[in-house]
């Protein structure tokens, strides 16, 4: 087969989406963001800035924290992605978004789901985080009216949460 | 204008010889990419010239890290996350770790990799640096063979390097001889994640007998490539440090350097901050009084 057959031709993208094997048809330089979006229906992924400043398109990439907006789909075939949908998939409310809901950690809601996957990016490597590594793990989101101080209450309170139970 | 993706394709041919054979079969033709933190930018912008591109990013032997007695070996298409979490990486060429965690945010980490910064060819970028002064070498490699060459002469001009259009920077070594050495990082910038680097600056020093034993200073955003400053490393190498010596060498790196005015700072800034940041580098080197 010749490879270079691929331009203007979509192709099979089979991967894992919130645990659900999912089966796309589409080109493979569109963006993960947009196959989620409008493909798959999953619109809590937002679109900022489209040039990975911001972090509102972030997910989860086989359990790294990526830009979804600088992946393309074509990359993401096999793998396992997690949206901030598959975080409200468990019976209970997940812990980081509980605290984001009692430390105020939200306001516009534009940021919010990069943020809290960022939260939990972060607190799956380091589940005992000082200020200094919150800082840290979500310096790539930006956002525009909390003034970031109760967000990152927000995550000091969901590891403090986390390490007691 | 946003691209549109039905103009564009992405190959993953998986393994190494057949990127090496796609790029030679017709070179202009592709672009390599891997974690897409730069190449997305543009291709969004619909600033690509490429409409062709490869994956190299599931290409395992690009990702390894390898140690040996001598060197350490990073395929380029580590990550900045894989190179800040590298034990050996972070103990002995910690100014290449700081410069990992001051690239982007922790997205951008997870996808951007070393190979990539280097080809980007972006004098701004934080890693090259530290290249620079580790005496780092780059193995470029084609269905031609491979061919290793300093890193201090891959960079050509503003944005041109050596590699040939059917070549891929396969790793970069790093010799394992500056762990005894003092170092330093700094960067200026709006703020350290996400914010491009107004100045940086990347050094190592060692000390012997109260005397500058050797001395490796390199700066981002001061030139059109990665500058080593080696007139100001000269003039400082065989002396002791005090006030008068740090200002002339204060003067010495603002001479060598040549600044430009962009969106980012001025010219005039750049020449101040980089001043600041060699008598910087001395004072704690002075401080530090670290005697081999």
């Amino acid at each position: 087969m010749n490879p270079s057959a691929g331009t203007g031709a979509k192709c099979e993208v089979l991967f894992t989406v919130n645990g659900e094997t999912k089966k796309v048809l589409a080109y493979p330089m569109e963006r993960l963001l947009d196959v989620l979006r409008n493909e798959l229906e999953l619109t809590g992924t937002k679109e900022g800035c489209g040039e990975g400043e911001c972090g509102s398109c972030s997910v989860l990439l086989d359990g790294m924290l990526v830009n979804s907006c600088l992946v393309p789909v074509g990359q993401a075939k096999g793998a396992s992605i997690v949206t901030i949908e598959g975080l409200s998939s468990h019976a209970s409310m997940h812990p980081v978004r509980e605290a984001f809901l009692e430390c105020g950690g939200a306001q516009c809601g534009i940021c919010t789901p990069g943020m809290i996957l960022a939260a939990v990016h972060l607190l799956e490597k380091k589940p005992e985080p000082t200020l200094a590594d919150i800082r840290e793990g979500l310096a790539g989101n930006l956002c525009r009216c909390t003034g970031y101080m109760q967000i990152f209450d927000a995550v000091a309170w969901a590891a403090r949460r986390r390490v007691a139970q | 204008m946003r691209a549109d993706p039905a103009e564009y394709s992405l190959v993953s041919p998986g393994n190494l010889q057949a990127v090496l054979s796609l790029l030679a079969g017709e070179p202009a033709r592709w672009l390599p990419i891997a974690g897409g933190t730069d190449v997305m930018v543009l291709y969004s912008a619909g600033k690509l010239p490429n409409q062709n591109l490869i994956n190299i990013w599931n290409i395992p032997e690009l990702r390894q890290i390898e140690v040996f007695p001598d060197r350490i070996r990073i395929g380029a298409a580590c990550t900045y996350t894989a190179l800040r979490e590298h034990e050996i990486v972070s103990r002995e060429f910690p100014l290449l770790a700081t410069a990992a965690s001051w690239t982007g945010g922790i997205a951008n980490q997870n996808r951007g990799t070393l190979g990539g910064n280097i080809a980007n060819a972006s004098p701004a970028a934080d890693s090259l640096p530290p290249l620079l002064v580790y005496d780092a070498e780059v193995t470029l490699i084609s269905v031609r063979g491979e061919r290793r060459l300093a890193y201090r002469d891959f960079h050509t001009g503003y944005k041109k390097t050596a590699l040939a259009v059917d070549e891929l920077i396969r790793d970069i070594s790093l010799p394992r001889r500056f762990a005894g050495y003092f170092s330093h990082a700094r960067k200026v910038g709006a703020r350290n994640a996400q914010a491009i680097s107004k100045v940086c600056l990347a050094g190592l020093a060692q000390i012997a007998g109260g005397m500058i034993r050797d001395l490796r200073l390199a700066m981002g955003s001061v030139a059109p490539v990665p500058l080593r400053l080696k007139d100001t490393e000269r003039m400082l190498t065989g002396k002791k440090i005090d006030a008068s010596l740090i200002e002339t060498a204060r003067k010495a790196a603002v001479n060598e350097i040549r600044p430009i005015d962009d969106i980012r700072s001025t010219a005039r800034y750049r020449a101040a901050v980089a001043g600041n940041l060699v008598a910087e580098f001395l004072e704690k080197l002075a401080a530090a009084g670290m005697d081999a």
